[in-house]
């Protein structure tokens, strides 16, 4: 008997809990106002996402679910993608869709119950979120044979849940994309927890990143607490997809600060130290420390920064409040791109009931 | 013009649209080197290459999802599943996705997708290779639902699916694929959608039927002519969504309504057809209702798939209860 392959899984960390670089920096690194842009968006998120739990506790946004603790991975994969890439999220990846465009009155819009927030004004051809969980991972491998068919140097980024990563969809489109070569990078955010089952508990594998392995694609995973490693790795994976090189998984490790959505509670399941120790690896305050320890960044800069974000999210609330009702024809103009015959009685109906409710 | 076989006017009208529309890509099992294990995509790879042809990995759920990635970047993909009973690891991303997403993101990205697939049994084949699930994607508001039963309707209606801007579900009856020749024009002119089709005009009772049965229908009205029972046949054509008010013009002439499908009988296509006629055309009934169709049963296996399937006799003893209430 002898061993016929063999495998690695790689772990990258540039930017340590403490806000020490541990290795060595790509570029983009070396330019303060890269960074900067960076933790600009990711304390953007904080603020925006701080402000919807609140919203939804005082019962003026739906169910809603956070990405607390996740801003690095999100920002970090969005730096590091092309505008005319295609992004596959899940439902909690906002640093990503608003690093490309998407705004913050659209994502309260969404939660709010209202499909107008899946209009995306910026990123015209990225996914709307995606609840089922894992299916997204399909579309993604989809449209990147639509960039492979037409030659285009364009990438597909996929996300997913460590919990996602038990579904059949995400290996069979990670294997489809590995068999035909496709532009396809897709991120596994493991923060720890699919509601309340921990990552132990999902696989016995020891990394998820080495999923890839089976697929005949690179695996590799990385702090995802630090937004230098995240982006480092992302742009080389997404600059072999881009020449042909096939597809990667990326697995950014990092932890979910909140509840699975505002309609958890993760206080009945997941151990009060744990969340404790996370906290002292969160991704804003190393950035922070780091920017603040090399002279880019100060006191009053971020609490000017602060009340900027503050604004931007006052604003986004008030105009998705100020938005007015869907129209209840709205739930006929877009099933199809010509309503058929037999609908119509159901949308006159409907629009009777509604004009006469209350 | 040619005489062709359903299969080979499904062929016909795939190259048509290959030839005429780069954005169209064929995706499915065994589709390209292989030309489909029922040879409706036989010498397309060849003709087209790999990337417009292409022979998909073996999972159904990826082959429906990478079609709606596809179709979100502006590609017309026609997926092949290879047989029906496979259709349910696809219909995550066929209901939840396809159906959806033009009016989950308001208009803002449509899927122009054809999923077709054999439908139906009677050819012998082994479990899992012969079922009438169209209820499943009926129920589904998103999806068209189309079922041709000649090879002239095939051709157009598939064009017709292509070049819709929505995703349609295209079901091939098995047992048609071979059993008879038509004359078919590759006019590349595609047929209306949303609408069923008068195979035969009659005075006693309404029949209406899709697919293969509508061939064992025709001979059930023929054999019945000699009874002095005079059938007016309607192929549904369309599934989703149904053409009632043809359906309930032909009621209001014959009085009488028998609905006859392969499918199993519970909450089948045929009983939203009846419940339909019992709202809006019920006065204009002079006898029950009457489905003829398969047994609430699972599929058996093929030595036993003719006494589930409604035979011509079976047809025609409904029809002739029905006229004789």
């Amino acid at each position: 008997m002898h061993s016929v392959a063999n495998f690695d899984i790689h772990y990258r960390q540039l930017l340590d809990a403490a806000g020490m670089p541990t290795g060595e920096w790509p570029g983009f690194g070396r330019d303060p106002a890269q960074l900067l842009a960076m933790y600009r968006m990711m304390t953007l998120c904080r603020v925006f996402d701080t402000k919807a739990i609140n919203l939804q506790r005082t019962g003026r946004l739906g169910t809603y679910a956070p990405c607390t603790g996740q801003e690095a991975t999100h920002v970090g994969v969005g730096a590091a993608m092309q505008a005319d890439d295609v992004l596959f999220p899940v439902y909690r990846e906002y640093g990503t869709q608003l690093w490309r465009g998407v705004t913050l009155a659209g994502i309260y819009t969404y939660w709010n119950g209202d499909e107008r927030g899946t209009w995306f004004d910026g990123p015209r051809q990225d996914f709307p979120w995606c609840v089922p969980i894992a299916s997204q991972m399909p579309h993604a491998a989809g449209a990147a044979m639509a960039f492979k068919v037409r030659g285009q140097a364009r990438c597909a980024v996929a996300y997913i849940g460590d919990g996602g990563t038990s579904q059949g969809a995400f290996y069979e489109a990670l294997n489809a994309a590995g068999a035909q070569t496709l532009p396809l990078v897709a991120v596994v955010v493991n923060n720890g927890w699919a509601i309340s089952v921990p990552v132990a508990e999902q696989t016995a594998a020891r990394t998820l990143a080495q999923k890839a392995i089976a697929a005949g694609i690179a695996g590799i995973q990385v702090d995802g607490n630090d937004i230098i490693a995240v982006r480092a790795v992302m742009e080389e994976a997404l600059a072999r997809a881009r020449n042909g090189g096939g597809p990667t998984l990326v697995e950014a490790l990092t932890y979910r600060l909140s509840d699975h959505t505002t309609a958890d509670d993760a206080t009945r399941y997941r151990p009060a130290g744990e969340l404790e120790a996370a906290w002292q690896r969160e991704p804003l305050l190393r950035t922070r420390h780091y920017l603040q320890a090399h002279g880019h960044w100060s006191d009053t800069q971020e609490a000017a920064l602060r009340a900027d974000c503050q604004a931007q999210v006052d604003a986004a609330v008030s105009a998705y409040q100020a938005l007015p009702a869907a129209s209840t024809d709205s739930m006929f103009e877009h099933l199809f791109a010509q309503l058929p015959h037999e609908l119509q009685a159901q949308q006159a109906s409907a629009r009777h009931y509604a004009a006469h409710k209350g | 013009m040619a005489k062709l076989t359903l299969v080979e006017a499904i062929n016909l009208a795939l190259a048509h649209a290959l030839q005429n529309d780069p954005d169209v890509v064929l995706m499915g099992e065994d589709i390209g080197r292989n030309g489909g294990v029922f040879r409706a995509t036989a010498g397309l790879q060849q003709r087209f290459g790999a990337l417009r042809v292409q022979d998909s990995v073996l999972a159904e759920g990826v082959i429906a999802g990478m079609a709606v990635g596809m179709a979100a970047q502006g590609l017309k993909p026609v997926a092949e599943i290879q047989f029906m009973g496979f259709i349910y690891p696809a219909l995550d991303q066929i209901c939840n996705h396809m159906a959806r997403m033009r009016n989950r993101t308001r208009g803002r990205i449509t899927l122009p997708i054809v999923v077709r697939m054999p439908h139906g049994g009677g050819i012998h084949a082994p479990e899992h290779h012969s079922e009438s699930l169209e209820s499943l994607l009926c129920h589904h508001a998103g999806l068209r639902v189309l079922c041709p039963s000649t090879p002239a309707r095939a051709y157009g209606l598939l064009l017709a699916a292509i070049r819709n801007p929505d995703p349609v579900i295209f079901l091939e009856p098995t047992r048609l694929y071979r059993l008879a020749r038509q004359e078919v024009e590759d006019d590349g002119v595609a047929a209306d959608l949303d609408c069923c089709h008068l195979l035969r005009e009659g005075q006693d009772v309404t029949v209406v039927c899709w697919g293969a049965a509508t061939h064992d229908v025709l001979q059930a009205a023929h054999a019945l002519e000699s009874e002095s029972i005079d059938c007016e046949v309607i192929d549904l054509s369309s599934l989703s969504p149904i053409d009632h008010n043809s359906i309930l013009d032909s009621v209001a002439r014959t009085g009488r309504l028998v609905i006859v499908h392969e499918a199993a009988r519970n909450c089948g296509v045929g009983a939203e057809i009846a419940a339909t006629v019992a709202e809006r055309g019920l006065y204009h009934l002079h006898a029950p209702i009457r489905r003829v169709t398969g047994y609430d049963t699972v599929m058996p296996y093929f030595r036993l798939e003719h006494d589930y399937i409604p035979s011509v006799t079976r047809i025609a003893d409904g029809i002739r209860e029905t006229v004789q209430a």
